[in-house]
């Protein structure tokens, strides 16, 4: 059995900061991360973030990725662990893990599910064809892997991810034959929309997607328009030969492991579906459990990384590392995160956060 | 196909290894994932169905989904969106749920 103050669960931009900080206020972290790398999903955003300096903005993704991962390398209160699988939260506080296919249980004081999200599909006939990706996956095989998923790719989604990732095909020589969304306007970012239209890309407004065809792979796609009420426009249907098909139509947060600790759970379509009730403190219903990042409520990487901090401050603070700049630490996090919050884009956020937030303490 | 020319990203040039799908001898980069490999090559159908046998493919590429699961050195069911490629690797298209012996 190991034992550690603080067990915290996935090395992406929430993790990553939780155990930096909590680490670095004093208390003794076990970052555990299931794949064979840290960063999580930061080391294939090849685009430039935005918030404030404080949330790394004007840097891309994957150079933030660097500076956390070299950080927390750095620091000797964690203790990494890669190719580690949680498997179990048992009611006697014992965690159980897979490391480099070991059998291992770990006895944590408290821990910090930091384990993001996965992405949603869409329901379509044929949309399990292949050449059909999650936008996330397409990311992966080009800004990771260097690998082309296709040669002519229809995106479906215009918020950020949609219009962020399909620059980003075009970037890596993929054509892009358009974007698909359902909302009479583009959701994501106008810079990243501007780009494309300046590209030749047509977006597709009011617009869904009603099939895909193909024999042993994808070859096309039928869209057609939508009426006020997103309702299909008989006689609006186009066929459009591609070879891929992007879906960008949101993500779920990973909460199998929350839900198997008991921790309480509220369905809010806001944040992607269901996530833990919890403090402002990011305290589930469980004493020893917390959460930051996507798994609390699908946002931006830098919201993410703001919960990851504030949750490794106050739990470093409740075992007793209690920083001399605690309170101001925390409350600029705080504010940090209400600035992020804070914009026309993130009233969606705030309503679903509405549901979840428990109360507002400290 | 694999990206040669990009304006933010470099890919130097990697070590390249042989494996083998469906007994067919592929090139892949050591170290990748064996769908990033079978990406490169063109391959796109990874598995079929276990109810109507259809061609499934990637999905998510992180490990999520379980869209991509194959038959790797005889063990059925390995997710080749992170099981990492080595040289000499006997991987099939994997039909239903497998094989287990």
């Amino acid at each position: 059995m190991i034992t550690t103050e603080i067990l915290v669960i996935g090395a992406g931009p929430a993790g990553l900061m939780a155990a930096i900080h909590a680490a670095e206020a004093g208390a003794k972290v076990l970052l555990v991360e299931r794949a064979d790398r840290l960063g999580g999903q930061l080391i294939k955003q090849t685009h430039k973030f935005f918030g404030s300096k404080a949330e790394f903005a004007g840097e891309r993704g994957m150079d933030i990725a660097e500076k956390l991962i070299s950080q927390s390398s750095d620091i000797s209160g964690i203790t990494i662990w890669k190719n580690a699988v949680v498997l179990g939260i048992y009611p006697d506080g014992v965690v159980t893990v897979s490391h480099e296919g070991e059998f291992c249980t770990v006895r944590p004081k408290k821990i910090i599910i930091a384990t993001g999200a996965s992405e949603k599909t869409m329901a379509f006939p044929n949309n399990d064809l292949p050449g059909i990706y999650g936008a996330g996956a397409v990311q992966t095989l080009m800004n990771v892997h260097g690998v082309i998923p296709a040669k002519r790719i229809l995106m479906i989604g215009a918020g950020n991810i949609g219009v962020i990732v399909a620059y980003q095909l075009l970037q890596a020589g993929v054509e892009v034959a358009g974007i698909v969304e359902a909302a009479p306007q583009v959701g994501g970012y106008r810079v990243h929309a501007a780009k494309l239209q300046r590209h030749g890309v047509p977006i597709y407004t009011s617009h869904s997607i009603q099939s895909a065809h193909g024999d042993s792979c994808l070859e096309g796609v039928t869209i057609c328009q939508l009426d006020e009420q997103w309702q299909p426009i008989a006689g609006s249907e186009q066929y459009i030969a591609v070879d891929g098909l992007c879906l960008a139509v949101g993500l779920s947060p990973l909460t199998e492991l929350l839900w198997q600790a008991n921790c309480e759970m509220k369905f809010a379509a806001e944040l992607g579906g269901y996530v833990p009730m919890r403090d402002a403190n990011m305290k589930t219903t469980h004493e020893d459990i917390y959460v930051a990042g996507d798994v609390s409520g699908v946002e931006e990487a830098s919201a993410a990384m703001v919960e990851g901090k504030l949750a490794g401050l106050y739990v470093a603070s409740v075992l007793g590392h209690k920083k001399d700049s605690f309170t101001d630490e925390f409350q600029i996090a705080k504010s940090q995160l209400s600035a992020l919050r804070s914009g026309p884009a993130s009233v969606k956020i705030c309503t679903g956060l509405s549901k979840v937030v428990l109360e507002e303490v400290g | 196909m694999r990206i040669v020319n990009h304006p933010i990203l470099t890919f130097p040039k990697q070590d390249m290894v042989t494996f083998t799908l469906n007994g067919q001898t592929i090139e892949g980069v050591a170290g990748e994932p064996i769908a990033a490999a079978l990406h490169a090559a063109d391959v796109k159908v990874l598995r079929h169905s276990h109810g109507r046998h259809r061609p499934r493919g990637l999905f998510c590429a992180i490990g999520n989904c379980s869209s991509c699961l194959m038959t790797v050195d005889k063990i059925p069911n390995v997710r080749v969106c992170i099981e990492p490629l080595r040289a000499g690797m006997v991987v099939e298209t994997q039909e239903g749920k497998g094989k287990i012996v």
